[in-house]
């Protein structure tokens, strides 16, 4: 059980050439490109699917309150929908990221770190 | 019978932290469980850390009170996930140790930044606490009126007491546990109390959500019919004199960035072994709060529909009272029980993570400049800390409780999202971002939520005679900002006083930087390991 004594950002100095290399690696901007490439597409499709309900109820208040399922009402399946959503997502990026996970552990055992 | 279901939940915690405190042997075992923490069982602890008791009494009671406008908070709890499992979590377990501040700290300097880091954790973590600790005491002294003794300063102290032994002794693994337990406690009473509701419906949606639509109650001595489930009553332009809709998004906003900004949450992610598992451990904590939430549908509208809002008590009380409705004495003294847990793994959560940020990036990296700080040092400042930040928020929360403070939660948000999210974001995207960025966007965001909120109808406003001293405004004059929540304005200006700060002068050393720092947290190389028992 022995841990390093210092902070992580104590060791450094010297390799930063180590460090440049590897980010310069095709495969590692690969992996950086395709985090982003998926990343910020999920990021703004659920801001703009959760600020969407914000702003229908704030402004649409009559479209919102028709109802559609019996009583329920399209505001209430629009919110609970979100839900759905959020997890939707989730578990979209558990899909992504094993793959993310994948890339990163062959770049790490190619230059032997 | 409700005092013996305390008692019992007591005893049972310092059980759990009585066991928790032989583990904790070393910095890491105190300040992050050793990193042993599970996947799952970090997901119920993060989801036992982040639904206060604001959550399950307070969306509860303003369903029962606004329909449908409360469970805005609900969605918005959840939704807010996305950002901590997108954005924070991995990098953070990636590149730092203990606190959000060494995320930032990484390629930064970091005396200046952990300061002001250190700075706007201790006030997000104080803030949120005194708010918990002063509905603690108003809701044990209510829940427990049978015992006279139990004033609302007796249940603060206690409450408050409660909290520091937890975190002196048990550090982060008997935080982690009695987080467990309450989680678990909460869904299963949330659980219970759904199916009690659906039982008075013979479990028919259909049925449910009629009632829930023609609601009839009194409203200022006249019946009224209403249906809610329409949006509106809340944050209707109709009823706040316009602002309400811009309002709603002002709080969206605060709860949908804010999250990923609060450093009770953060540290959490410090306790699990890699940052695989942290981002497992994010989609159990939004399974467990999803679920949760979207069970609010059945608390609020349920006590709306079987009590009527005009014969609860107050907004607090809506579940409580609904359990005693449904289940009698002892189902009343069980969920009572259940909110004085949730109240106190919420501010055991916020002990922790206050007094680790204090020790480690105040003690040993600004007044110590980040050497000759041993771990066992380290962890005695923390536990002294613990005991200032406890015995700080006793005081505060007494000497605060007669005036009206539901400000200081949506404050909480509001400065995680303006304050520590920007930074946050540009440090590990921008390569150009820099120190003094770093400084100016969380000092920018800190002040300028803090001066709007009380610039806001929250904290001004001209009342009657008549209005109770603990309903009172603070300041007795008309709002100057119209928003309650300053989120709108704040976190832009969060954004663009990092940016512009990061773009007064190159810092070579912190672009120098980027590349291992962008490594480590793409790849996990290097990151702490996990603590071998």
């Amino acid at each position: 059980m022995s841990e390093k004594e210092s902070t992580p950002s104590a060791d450094k100095g010297g390799n930063a050439e180590v460090w440049e290399n590897i980010v310069e690696r095709p495969e590692f901007e690969a992996l950086l490109a395709a985090k982003r490439r998926f990343i910020v597409p999920c990021c703004v499709f659920f801001l703009v699917y959760y600020f969407a309900l914000l702003y229908f109820v704030g402004w649409h208040l009559d479209l919102m309150k028709k109802p559609v399922l019996g009583k329920i009402n399209i505001a209430y399946l629009f919110a609970l929908s979100q839900f759905f959503m959020a997890w939707g997502m989730a578990w979209l990026y558990m899909r992504k990221a094993a793959a993310f996970d994948r890339a990163a552990a062959e770049l790490l055992a190619k230059e032997n770190l | 019978m409700t005092i013996a279901m305390f008692l019992a939940f007591v005893v049972a915690t310092l059980g759990i932290t009585v066991w928790s405190a032989r583990k904790n042997t070393g910095a890491s075992a105190y300040f992050a469980a050793g990193r042993s923490i599970k996947g799952w069982q970090n997901g119920l602890a993060v989801a036992g850390d982040y639904m206060s008791a604001a959550s399950f009494l307070g969306i509860s009671g303003m369903i029962a009170f606004f329909g449908y406008d409360g469970f805005m908070y609900s969605v918005g709890f959840l939704v807010a996930y996305l950002s901590v499992l997108y954005v924070v979590a991995e990098p953070l377990r990636n590149a730092g140790k203990y606190t959000m501040a060494d995320l930032l700290a990484y390629r930064l300097k970091a005396r200046p930044v952990r300061a002001a880091a250190s700075l706007s954790t201790l006030t997000v973590s104080t803030f949120y606490m005194v708010a918990q600790m002063i509905g603690a005491g108003v809701l044990v002294s209510t829940l427990l009126k049978d015992y006279a003794w139990i004033t609302p300063n007796a249940a603060i102290v206690g409450v408050g007491v409660l909290m520091i032994v937890y975190v002196i002794f048990g550090g982060m693994h008997g935080t982690t546990w009695v987080q467990i337990v309450k989680a678990v406690l909460l869904m299963t009473a949330t659980f219970a109390l759904s199916f009690m509701v659906m039982a008075k419906f013979d479990y028919s949606f259909a049925k449910f959500f009629e009632a829930i639509a023609s609601l009839t109650y009194e409203k200022g001595g006249v019946e009224v019919t209403q249906n809610f489930l329409d949006p509106g009553m809340k944050f209707g332009a109709a009823v706040t004199g316009g602002w309400g809709p811009l309002d709603l998004i002002s709080l969206g906003l605060a709860l949908v960035l804010g999250t990923a900004g609060l450093p009770h949450v953060l540290v959490r992610f410090y306790t699990v072994p890699d940052a695989k598992t942290a981002r497992v451990s994010v989609v159990w904590a939004m399974v467990i709060i999803g679920v949760f939430y979207i069970l609010t549908t059945f608390l609020g509208f349920g006590a709306a529909t079987l009590l009527k809002p005009h014969l609860i008590t107050n907004e607090n009380m809506a579940a409580p009272e609904l359990s005693h409705f449904l289940g009698g004495d002892i189902f009343f003294a069980f969920i009572s029980a259940v909110a004085f847990a949730t109240i106190l793994a919420v501010v055991a959560g916020l002990t922790i993570s206050a007094s680790t940020s204090f020790a480690h990036d105040f003690y040993s990296n600004v007044l110590k400049h980040g050497k000759e700080v041993s771990q066992a040092t380290e962890v005695k400042v923390a536990r002294i800390a613990a005991l200032f930040v406890g015995a700080i928020s006793i005081v505060l929360a007494i000497k605060l409780q007669t005036i009206n403070v539901a400000f200081l939660v949506g404050l909480a948000f509001a400065v995680a999202a303006s304050a520590n999210l920007p930074v946050i974001v540009f440090s590990v995207f921008w390569k150009r971002f820099n120190t003094t960025g770093a400084v100016t966007g969380l000092l920018v965001g800190l002040l300028s939520s803090i001066v709007l909120i009380v610039l806001s109808p929250s904290v001004m406003g001209i009342d009657g005679p008549e209005v109770a001293a603990a309903k009172r405004h603070l300041i007795q004059a008309d709002p100057i900002f119209p928003l309650t929540n300053p989120g709108i304005v704040s976190i832009p200006l969060g954004f663009l006083a990092a940016f512009l700060g990061a773009l007064i002068k190159r810092e070579p050393e912190s672009e120098a930087k980027f590349a291992e720092f962008c490594v480590r947290t793409h790849t996990g190389l290097g990151a702490e390991k996990a603590h071998v028992h």
